[in-house]
């Protein structure tokens, strides 16, 4: 896209520019430029003949237009070249001009890093669950191709750290990492040189694990009922299940069935259902089934 | 030249005949319940006469001349009659009307008979049928209705405490670096599927499973693909589901294909979709008193019980039917057509096709609610 760019800007030149047209292609090139130049780096390029002549130069988000004297050297700034791609140079005195291409390259010094940190929240305890991709960027904001060392470290509530690193292949390297066996927020880091890049990553508790509920009888207040409650439900990891999930009490009598889903509040869920005798009632969250109860309180 | 004059004057009779006949015996069919304009509503010289008027004034909700010509108006008010009829609270019979009705006499006797009404209600989700058998009895020379009044119960005065359950979703800002992290969408799963080939098309039955810890808005749409790949239809499952499903919810869904065999479909594509939204925890409804009842009415029947505090404006209930191996051979709805107040049970009932009642051997019912003063 930046060389059509280029050719184009090239052409508005040539045609623009008075008695270039049918002389550049012809003219040698004698305008001696560096074939590469680092972003934001000073350089000059010396320049033979006498008298003014206008120097262009045409490159990816930039375009400069300068009057020198030939013989004299022509200096760049740090500032004059910034964005990294394909440059083309005209020196037009009169009917003649002199051309030269070159490449200006990011700088090596890394400067931001964007850091794309998948997925934002995941279960815990999951293999290569979390990929982490970082680009590396100059100051001037061009990705830097040549290959940098970036470390990566993903660290759980508990402050435990995994540390990779990946060297980056035209300025893009990427991990893949596990969650950690504790759920919380995690902190996910890419850092190369001194620059740092931060990520919060959401280790969720996975499904309910043994899920057990007990059943008692609402003696004088209402007896025609019965309360369920689950002990607190937590994850095979021991994280307790986040409130607000779904938790099935069904219950199952001769000739019918009555159920409820409740979410869990403060880590368990309680509710209640009509009491029959000999009643059996089960409880399940998602495909995760608990304990069952025969219920012989009821009427 | 005779014939067609003599062809033209027996035209002119029948015409002139039939609007005498029509004037005479009007057509009392609840048909005609969406006419708005005023009819001639015939004195109620018979009890299917008095049912029949008291309907047409209930479809063109002329409230007080429908109480009016009750008979029982004494035992309760004119405001509990339309609210019996029209419901309350916002429910699916606020904004209902009577799309028509049957009257069918049961058993009648000199002074008192019995006529079951059938009333059939549009509504937003459709027709719901309200069926009343009425005592009709003699009041001189006219029949007067006595109508089997439903009060609406009341809920007396207390404080339900509720932990209110809620989540709001931030999303990321227009200016966040184009690197930083959104809130990611939830993770459901089609956890069965089933295809059926039925009344000359295909069903798509199955469950989803919202498997995150955070609510979602489900929808499932399916594909059903030819031998040579190509799709031969695409449909969604719209409210043959349970849409906002909380963590680990499960809901059934039935995606209804026609016109197409399932000889015709070499596989089915199912493409769940699911997006974060701002939800809530509350309220829990219990589905009590489940029973399947047999053919010929085959049907599921229950009652919603609402166990918070919140009136429930409009409920859907869904049932999955699974036969003895487990396997699911039906998905039905309801939506019950009043509100859900707290405490108090609702009735339900999912018909059933008569060939899925031998089948079934276990089902599950969830419920889903819609309230006006919720966000959700």
């Amino acid at each position: 896209m930046r060389s059509w760019v280029t050719l184009l800007c090239a052409l508005i030149v040539v045609v623009t520019v008075p008695g270039l047209a049918g002389h550049a292609s012809a003219q040698a090139s004698d305008l001696r430029f560096p074939q590469k130049v680092e972003a934001g780096t000073a350089f000059s390029v010396s320049t033979t003949g006498s008298g003014s002549a206008t120097l262009y130069i045409i490159g990816p988000g930039d375009t400069i237009r300068r009057v020198v004297h030939l013989g004299e050297s022509i200096s760049f700034g740090p500032d004059d070249l910034h964005n990294a791609g394909h440059y083309v140079a005209f020196l037009v005195s009169g009917s003649s001009t002199q051309n030269a291409q070159f490449e200006v390259t990011a700088s090596h010094q890394a400067a931001t890093l964007s850091f794309l940190a998948k997925p934002s929240r995941l279960p815990v305890n999951l293999p290569n669950g979390v990929s982490g991709v970082a680009y590396v960027f100059d100051i001037f904001r061009n990705l830097i191709l040549q290959p940098q060392q970036i470390s990566f470290e993903l660290s759980d509530s508990s402050g435990r750290a995994q540390i990779r690193s990946a060297t980056s292949r035209d300025g893009v390297a990427w991990v893949k990492m596990n969650s950690a066996a504790k759920a919380g927020p995690a902190q996910f880091q890419a850092e190369v040189a001194s620059v740092r890049n931060k990520r919060v990553i959401q280790q969720v508790p996975g499904d309910p694990c043994s899920i057990r509920m007990t059943a008692h009888g609402l003696g004088q207040k209402d007896k025609a009922r019965v309360a369920l409650e689950t002990e607190p439900v937590r994850d095979c990891n021991g994280n307790p299940v986040p409130d607000g999930t779904i938790v099935t009490f069904t219950e199952t009598y001769q000739g019918g069935q009555s159920m409820v889903d409740v979410p869990l509040k403060r880590g368990v869920a309680k509710t209640e259902l009509p009491s029959h005798n000999g009643a059996v009632i089960s409880v399940a969250s998602g495909v995760v089934m608990g304990n069952e109860i025969r219920w012989s309180g009821g009427l | 030249m005779t014939g067609s004059r003599l062809l033209g004057i027996i035209l002119i009779i029948a015409t002139v005949v039939l609007v005498v006949m029509g004037t005479i015996h009007p057509n009392q069919s609840g048909a005609m319940i969406a006419d708005s304009r005023a009819r001639l509503i015939g004195s109620a010289s018979s009890p299917q006469d008095a049912v029949n008027n008291l309907m047409q004034q209930i479809g063109r909700r002329t409230w007080e001349a429908a109480y009016a010509s009750l008979a029982n108006k004494g035992e309760f008010t004119e405001t509990e009659f339309v609210r019996d009829l029209n419901g309350n609270y916002g429910s699916l019979r606020s904004y209902a009307n009577l799309d028509g009705f049957d009257s069918q006499p049961l058993r009648a006797s000199g002074d008192e008979a019995q006529v079951r009404a059938r009333m059939r209600w549009a509504s937003v989700v459709g027709i719901f049928e309200d069926s009343r058998d009425l005592r009709v009895v003699r009041n001189g020379s006219q029949w007067e209705v006595a109508w089997p009044i439903v009060r609406e119960a009341k809920v007396p005065p207390q404080v339900i405490p509720v932990n209110y359950l809620r989540w709001d979703v931030v999303y990321r800002g227009a200016e966040d670096d184009w690197g930083a992290q959104d809130v990611e969408a939830p993770h459901v799963r089609i956890i069965a599927m089933h295809p059926v080939d039925r009344g000359g098309g295909v069903v798509i039955l199955g469950e989803v499973l919202n498997e995150d810890v955070v609510p979602a808005f489900v929808t499932v749409k399916a594909s059903l693909l030819g031998s040579n790949g190509s799709t031969l239809a695409t449909e969604d499952s719209f409210d043959k589901i349970s849409h906002i499903l909380l963590p680990k919810q499960v809901s059934p869904f039935r995606i209804d294909f026609r016109n197409v065999r399932l000889s015709q479909v070499d596989s089915v594509r199912i493409q769940p979709s699911a997006n974060l939204v701002a939800a809530s925890a509350d309220p829990v409804i219990g589905i009590e008193g489940q029973k399947l009842t047999p053919l010929p009415d085959s049907s599921l029947t229950g009652s919603l019980v609402n166990q918070s505090g919140q009136v429930v404006n409009v409920a859907h209930v869904i049932g999955t039917f699974y036969d003895n191996k487990g396997q699911i051979v039906w998905v039905a709805d309801q939506y019950p057509s009043r509100a859900l107040l707290p405490q108090t049970p609702v009735p339900f009932t999912i018909s059933l096709p008569a060939d899925v009642s031998n089948k079934v051997g276990s089902y599950r019912v969830v419920a889903s609610t819609y309230s006006s003063s919720r966000f959700q």
